[in-house]
C-alpha cells in the first residue's frame, strides 16, 4: 500500500498528463468519418514515432559501443517510423486533395 | 552567464519546444479526422515531431551531462529518412495497409530496443532503496513487452497483408496464447520481486522475456484472419503509442509521454470504430477463431449464370441508376482508373452512378475512399453503405467489382454464419446485380456467398482491369 502511495506521488505530474491525454485521445478521435480512419490510422503511426526522442537520449548518453550500435539501430528505426509515417500520410491526403 | 545556468536556459527551451510539440500534435490528430484540414493537420505533427527531435539533440541534459554522439545521431536520422522517405514514395497504393503496420513495426522495435538498453543502467540507489519494484522498472519491462509484441505483430501482419504469410487458424492458439501472455506477466513479476543490488545481475532474463515476447506477438497475429488485419494493425499502432509513453515515463519526458498516449487512446477508439463498423467485439477478433467455426449450412440453391460483356455494356447503358461496389478484388487489379473512366463513360450517357462504400471493403477502413479518390473519382460520388441501402431497391443494376463478405447475405439470413450480424450493403435488393470476379473463390471471411447464386446476379468472371478494360469498349462502341 505504501508503495502504491509513494509510486503515485512520485509520478503524480506523469499520472496526469496520461489521463488527460487518454480524454484529448478519445476527444479528438470519436468524430472521425469512416473515409479518414486509414490517413488517421496512418497519421497516428507517425506520431508515436515520437519514441524517436528516447533513441536520441539514450544514444547520446551511450557509453558503450555495443549500446551506441544498439542505440544507432533504435533511431534509425524512429526515423523510418516517423518519416515514413508521415509521408505515407501525405500521399494518402494528396489524394483527397484533388476533389471537387 | 555562470555554467549553472547555462543548462537551465537550454532546458527550459526544451521543454517549452514540448509543450509546443505535444500542441501540434493534438492539432495535428484534431485535424486529421477532417477532410479539409486533414493534410495541414499531417503536417503540423510533422512539425512538431521535428522541432521535439532538433530540440533534444541541442537541449537535452541526462544529469547535467549533454547529448554526445551527435555525429552519429545525424547520421542515423540521415539513413532512416531516406530509407523511409524512398519506401513511403515508392510503394504502390494498394500496398499501403501493409506499409503502415511496417512502419508501426519499427516504431515498436524502436521502443523495446530503447528498454533494452535502460534495464541495466536503473540507478542502484532507487533499487536499494525501493527495491526493482519501482515505477521505472516497471515502464522499463511494459515499454519492452509491449514494444516487442507491437513489433512482431506488426511484421506478421505485414506479410500477411503482402501474401507470403498464411493464416494459422488452430482452435487451441487461444489457450496457448493466454498462456505465454501470462508467463510474460510472470515475468515481469519475477523480475520485480527479485532482491538485487544493480538491475544488470538480471539483463540475461529480459533477454529471454524478450524472445518470448517475439513468439506472443507472432502468435498473437498468425490465426486473425486477413480480413481483421485493419483492425490488428489499428491496435498494434495504439499498442505502439502506449510502449513510447513508457519511454515518457523513463526519461521524464513529456513530449515522448502525450504523443504515445494519445496515439495510444485514439488508436484504441479507432480500433473500436472498426471493429463496430464488423458488428463485432475486439475481444471476438483477437481470440475469435474466425472463419473457422459455423459453416453456412444453406443449401445452394439455383447455379450461377454469366453474362457476356455485350450484355453487360448494355444493360449498363440503358439504366438510370448504377451503384458500383468496390472490393479488395479492384485494388490489387489496380482497377480504380478505369473503373472511373467507365462510370465517367455512363455518366456522359445519363446514367447516374454512385459508389457504395462499406466501412470495411478492402484491407483498411477507408481503403476504398483513397483508392478511388487517386483515380479522381469526386467525394461526393461515394456513398456509405448506410445511407445507400434504402436507395438500393430503386437501382437499376449494382456492380460488384472484387468484393464479396461485404455484400454476402448471410450477414443477415443465417446465424451459424461467422459474418452473421455485420451491416452489410444490401446488394440483393437491386434489379440486376452483375458480380465481377477473378474466380468462385470464395472471401477472406471463407464461406459461400449466395448471393451469386441469386436469379437477379449475372457473373463477369476475369481480372478486375481487363474485364471492366473491355466493357469500357464495349460501352463506347455502342
Amino acid at each position: 500500500m505504501e508503495n502504491i502511495l509513494e509510486f503515485f506521488l512520485l509520478h503524480r505530474e506523469a499520472i496526469f498528463i496520461v489521463i488527460l491525454s487518454i480524454f484529448l485521445g478519445i476527444e479528438v478521435i470519436s468524430h472521425v468519418p469512416a473515409i479518414l480512419h486509414t490517413p488517421l490510422m496512418s497519421g497516428a503511426n507517425a506520431i508515436h514515432g515520437v519514441v524517436i526522442i528516447g533513441a536520441i537520449i539514450v544514444m547520446g548518453h551511450a557509453e558503450t559501443t555495443g549500446s551506441l550500435i544498439l542505440g544507432f539501430l533504435a533511431v534509425v528505426l524512429g526515423t523510418l517510423n516517423v518519416i515514413g509515417g508521415f509521408v505515407v500520410t501525405d500521399r494518402m491526403l494528396e489524394m483527397f486533395k484533388k476533389k471537387k | 552567464m555562470d555554467q549553472l545556468s547555462q543548462p537551465n536556459i537550454g532546458i527550459s527551451i526544451l521543454e517549452i519546444t514540448y509543450i509546443i510539440a505535444s500542441v501540434l500534435f493534438i492539432f495535428g490528430l484534431k485535424m486529421l479526422s477532417h477532410p479539409l484540414t486533414a493534410r495541414r493537420g499531417n503536417s503540423m505533427a510533422a512539425v512538431g515531431m521535428g522541432l521535439a527531435i532538433i530540440a533534444t539533440i541541442l537541449f537535452h541534459h541526462k544529469d547535467g551531462k549533454p547529448i554526445t554522439n551527435i555525429g552519429l545521431i545525424l547520421t542515423a536520422i540521415g539513413i532512416g529518412s531516406i530509407i523511409g522517405w524512398v519506401i513511403a514514395r515508392r510503394v504502390k497504393m494498394t500496398a499501403m495497409p501493409q506499409l503502415v503496420s511496417f512502419f508501426n513495426g519499427m516504431g515498436g522495435a524502436a521502443a523495446a530496443l530503447i528498454s533494452m538498453m535502460e534495464f541495466p543502467h536503473v540507478s542502484p540507489e532507487l533499487i536499494a532503496k525501493s527495491g526493482m519494484a519501482n515505477g521505472h522498472v516497471l515502464a522499463i519491462l511494459l515499454g519492452l513487452m509491449i514494444g516487442t509484441i507491437s513489433w512482431a505483430g506488426s511484421m506478421i501482419a505485414f506479410g500477411k497483408l503482402d501474401g507470403w504469410i498464411g493464416d494459422m487458424r488452430i482452435k487451441a492458439m487461444k489457450y496457448v496464447n493466454l498462456t505465454i501472455l501470462a508467463v510474460l506477466i510472470g515475468f515481469i513479476v519475477f523480475i520485480m520481486t527479485r532482491h538485487v543490488q544493480t538491475s544488470s545481475e538480471l539483463t540475461p532474463v529480459i533477454y529471454i522475456m524478450f524472445f518470448v515476447a517475439v513468439i506472443y506477438g507472432v502468435l498473437f497475429v498468425m490465426p486473425i484472419g486477413g480480413a481483421d488485419m485493419p483492425v490488428v494493425i489499428s491496435l498494434l499502432n495504439s499498442f505502439t503509442g502506449v510502449a513510447a509513453a513508457m519511454g515518457g515515463f523513463l526519461y521524464n519526458n513529456q513530449v515522448m509521454l502525450t504523443g504515445g498516449i494519445l496515439v495510444g487512446s485514439a488508436g484504441t477508439i479507432l480500433t473500436i470504430l472498426m471493429c463496430r463498423a464488423m458488428n463485432r467485439s475486439l475481444l471476438n477478433v483477437i481470440v475469435g477463431v474466425f472463419g473457422g467455426g459455423g459453416q453456412a449450412n444453406l443449401a445452394i440453391a439455383g447455379s450461377v449464370k454469366e453474362i457476356s460483356i455485350a450484355d453487360a455494356a448494355v444493360l449498363l447503358s440503358y439504366s438510370k441508376k448504377v451503384v458500383i461496389v468496390p472490393g479488395y478484388g479492384l485494388a490489387v487489379a489496380q482497377a480504380q482508373h478505369i473503373c472511373h473512366e467507365l462510370d465517367k463513360l455512363l455518366e456522359e450517357k445519363g446514367v447516374e452512378v454512385k459508389y457504395a462504400i462499406h466501412p470495411v471493403a478492402g484491407r483498411m477502413p477507408g481503403h476504398m475512399n483513397v483508392l478511388l479518390a487517386e483515380a479522381d473519382v469526386p467525394y461526393e460520388q461515394l456513398i456509405e453503405s448506410d445511407e445507400i441501402n434504402p436507395d438500393l431497391p430503386n437501382t437499376d443494376v449494382l456492380v460488384v467489382i472484387g468484393a464479396n463478405d461485404v455484400v454476402n447475405p448471410a450477414a443477415e439470413d443465417d446465424p451459424s454464419s461467422p459474418i452473421y450480424g455485420m451491416p452489410i450493403i444490401k446488394a440483393r435488393d437491386a434489379k440486376n446485380i452483375i458480380v465481377m470476379k477473378r474466380g468462385m473463390g470464395k472471401g477472406y471471411a471463407a464461406i459461400e456467398n449466395m448471393l451469386f447464386f441469386n436469379d437477379k446476379t449475372r457473373m463477369l468472371f476475369g481480372d478486375a482491369k481487363s474485364t471492366l478494360q473491355n466493357l469500357v469498349n464495349e460501352v463506347k462502341s455502342l
